[in-house]
């Protein structure tokens, strides 16, 4: 038991990082020009993807540099040729130009590269046993995915809180006019603010592939989660990011290594009752309803607080 | 004295013309979803008008948050779906306990189903409006489809429930059995539909649901609550498309847990928003589109989706008004007859625009066929000239096509935007002294 609570949490720990690292790009891009990215998911996968050509062309490490930036890029372009010229129309428009990009890029992913998983690896550096606890060897690479996220994390804090960037950064998200008077170029804060952004999602993407699946679904997967832990975090606090990230990683991650269920807990229904949606509620184990548990919590908050865990905003 | 009087007169003959064309359209359509099929009588095209029936309604059910109340959902489907599981398991009960109720009433039964998802949860959803709702309605889309696939003996796991829509009780001597009793029940439901959601539009909630889009703030201030206003919306909302589910439901004779996907809410969002939102008609313009290019396009080329999602960024970012804003577009110059000061810059920019396109198709298909297995042929056909994909000059053609497509369009649209310019003033001039 207590090896599960250990494992699980360093588990847990990881994956709401790694969640991290792309909920405060999409949280920084809302704040700031109150667009919901859609596509955000998607700069992960792109991220991913970029990350496996580039590590069989170039090699793992350069790839970590380079397929972000590529990322980034990308992201830059969409603000400056899509998002800008969406801006009039409102923000449905701009919302609904990213789920469009979201649909195209998955379709051109599996275009280019299959539907069925590629065959992204962990680095050979990487590829050891970091630790063994209680008789479960634990990958160096996930430590490796911790550090990274910590990393970014502690960096972006800094570069918020402590430097001149931050703070322009900062007086653009509330009071974008008096930030252009004062001289500074808004047009390009926002378009550097969403290169970070989908830079920040694309390095998530080249972390996490050989970890979980590099597959042509994984944004669709991974997007809806995403936006769980934003609205349950306040939609625009970053604090409020990194608390739902941590929690949404952790519940999921004990989620998936408990296998109990009702049946288990107070044995078998009696079966000539026959199946009914009281047998399927009763037999499901808790790491089958892993997947629907972040959604719970979604309905859980509205109930509770609608503005979200750390929000502020109404709408 | 006599002037006031002929005035009157002119105005009720105005609007006596207008109410002419009113129920005119309406009763053209009608006239047309019965002729249709009598037309065009092939199997083929019988699915085809069906399904486009099926997807108008959605598309006008979706057309009720996203249009009239503002509210943008990703999880629309839902409504889709459980009714269409409503009206899977009505068709079962009423064939095991011999109720005697025909299949044509079995719509409503979906509609009741997608009404109830809407009551007991809308209030939760519609506590708040804009990209919060968006998200919380996608949230919501993928917690049902996800317990949907736990909840094995209503959804039937992966398979779905089957039904057999012949086995009901025959109304009129007709069994359902043919596609053509099918398509005129769809029919019959889809102007009843359209008919019912067109009169809500006109009803002082309808107003209300508008105003309550474009300025809550006030709506609160006249004293109604835009929460329950957005609640109303989602259940008239969930109604109709658990209608269409039911519909779906007899169409298929199956229900499945694709039905409430996420998939599902993507396609009834492209084919509102394509068709255009701000016009009733438009999402019945989308429906039609997107079910068209869906079971044509799908023939043509592997990578159909891919077009959907172009066609759709190049919507929201130039004519968000969809496919009936531009349409519209044009009433003002039809009616002072300026439309013939555009349509020399529309044939200006139709060239360079085409030969956009066709860049943009040749490049889509060139980079699909290159990276695709072994066993598709490389050869693309593009209106009867053949292109290889392994060939560089196919992909500097395809280069040259997007590259100087894309500039001579952009040059030629700003001539056209001139060109409107000047006759939307002349327009607006002649208007103002008839």
């Amino acid at each position: 038991m207590l090896e599960l609570i250990v494992i699980s949490t360093l588990n847990g720990v990881q994956f709401g990082m790694l969640l991290f690292l792309l909920s405060s790009g999409l949280t920084l891009i809302f704040s700031m020009m109150g667009v919901l990215n859609f596509a955000h998911a998607s700069f992960y996968m792109l991220g991913a993807f970029f990350g496996y050509q580039l590590t069989r062309w170039i090699g793992f490490w350069p790839a970590l540099v380079v397929a972000p930036l590529l990322v980034g890029a990308v992201g830059m372009a969409v603000e400056r040729y899509g998002l800008r010229n969406a801006h009039k129309h409102g923000h449905v428009a701009e919302l609904l130009l990213t789920f469009g990009l979201a649909f195209a890029i998955e379709e051109i992913v599996s275009m280019i590269w299959g539907k069925s998983p590629v065959d992204y690896r962990v680095p050979a550096a990487l590829d050891f046993p970091a630790f063994t606890i209680f008789s479960t060897n634990y990958p160096a690479y996930k430590i490796f995915i911790l550090a990274v996220s910590a990393a970014v994390f502690v960096g972006l804090l800094i570069v918020l809180k402590a430097t001149r960037v931050g703070l322009i950064v900062q007086a653009a998200l509330t009071h974008p006019n008096m930030v252009g008077h004062l001289g500074h170029n808004v047009g390009r804060v926002f378009m550097l603010v969403f290169g970070v952004g989908s830079a920040l999602a694309g390095l998530a993407g080249v972390i996490a592939g050989p970890s979980l699946v590099t597959q042509s679904d994984m944004a669709a997967l991974l997007g809806p989660i995403l936006f769980v832990v934003i609205v349950f975090g306040g939609l625009g606090s970053l604090p409020g990011a990194f608390v739902a990230s941590l929690l949404i990683g952790l519940i999921q991650t004990f989620a998936v290594a408990l296998n109990g269920s009702l049946a288990s807990a107070f044995g078998p229904l009696d079966p000539s009752l026959g199946p009914s949606v009281v047998t399927d509620v009763w037999n499901v184990t808790i790491a089958q309803i892993a997947p629907i548990l972040p959604y719970v919590l979604l309905v859980a908050i509205l109930i509770v607080r609608p503005m979200g865990l750390l929000g502020t905003r109404e709408t | 004295m006599n002037g006031a009087a002929t005035d009157a007169r002119r105005l009720r003959k105005e609007a006596s013309a207008s109410r002419l064309r009113f129920y005119g359209v309406w009763l053209a359509a009608g006239a047309a979803l019965i002729v249709l099929p009598l037309i065009f009588s092939t199997g083929g095209a019988l699915t085809a008008f069906s399904l486009i029936g099926i997807a108008g309604v959605f598309a006008l059910s979706y057309n009720i948050l996203l249009g009239q109340t503002g509210l943008l959902s990703f999880g629309h489907a839902v409504h889709y779906g459980l009714g269409a599981f409503a009206a899977v398991h009505a068709m079962n009960a009423i064939v095991s306990r011999g109720w005697p109720v025909p299949l044509p009433f079995v719509p409503l039964v979906g509609g009741i189903g997608g009404l109830a998802f809407a009551v007991a949860f809308g209030w939760l959803i519609t506590k708040r409006a804009g990209t919060a709702f968006a998200m919380i309605s996608l949230g919501i889309g993928e917690l049902v489809a996800s317990s949907s696939l736990i909840l094995r003996s209503v959804f039937g796991g992966e398979s779905g429930v089957t039904t057999d829509r012949t086995a009901l009780p025959h109304i009129f001597g007709w069994s359902f059995g043919p596609q053509l009793q099918v398509y005129y029940l769809i029919a019959f439901w889809a102007m009843a539909s359209a008919i019912a959601m067109y009169a809500l539009t006109r009803t002082p909630f309808g107003r209300v649901c508008n105003a309550v889009r474009d300025n809550p703030e006030r709506v609160e201030f006249i004293g109604y609550n835009p929460h329950v206003v957005r609640f109303l919306a989602y259940a008239f909302a969930g109604f109709f498309a658990g209608l269409a589910g039911g519909l779906a439901a007899i169409n298929f004779e199956i229900a499945n847990s694709a039905y409430l996907g996420a998939s599902q809410s993507g396609y009834v969002l492209f084919a509102a928003f394509i068709g255009g939102t701000a016009h009733f008609f438009g999402p019945i313009l989308g429906a039609v589109l997107v079910t068209f290019l869906q079971l044509k396009l799908s023939d043509v080329t592997a990578v159909w989706q891919l077009y959907f999602g172009v066609v759709f960024i190049g919507i929201v970012v130039f004519a968000p008004g969809g496919v009936a804003g531009l349409i519209m577009m044009h009433r003002p110059l039809v009616r002072t007859g300026t439309l013939t000061m555009v349509i020399p810059s529309y044939l200006a920019a139709a060239v360079p625009t085409l030969a956009l396109a066709l860049g943009v198709i040749l490049s889509i298909e060139t980079v699909a066929r290159y990276t695709a297995n072994q066993d598709q042929s490389n050869v693309i056909n593009l209106l009867g000239v053949p292109f290889d994909a392994t060939r560089p000059w196919t992909w500097g053609i395809a280069a040259i096509l997007v590259v100087a497509g894309f500039l001579a369009a952009r040059l030629s649209w700003r001539r056209v935007a001139e060109a409107w310019d000047r006759a939307a003033a002349v327009a607006r001039s002649r208007e103002q002294l008839a």
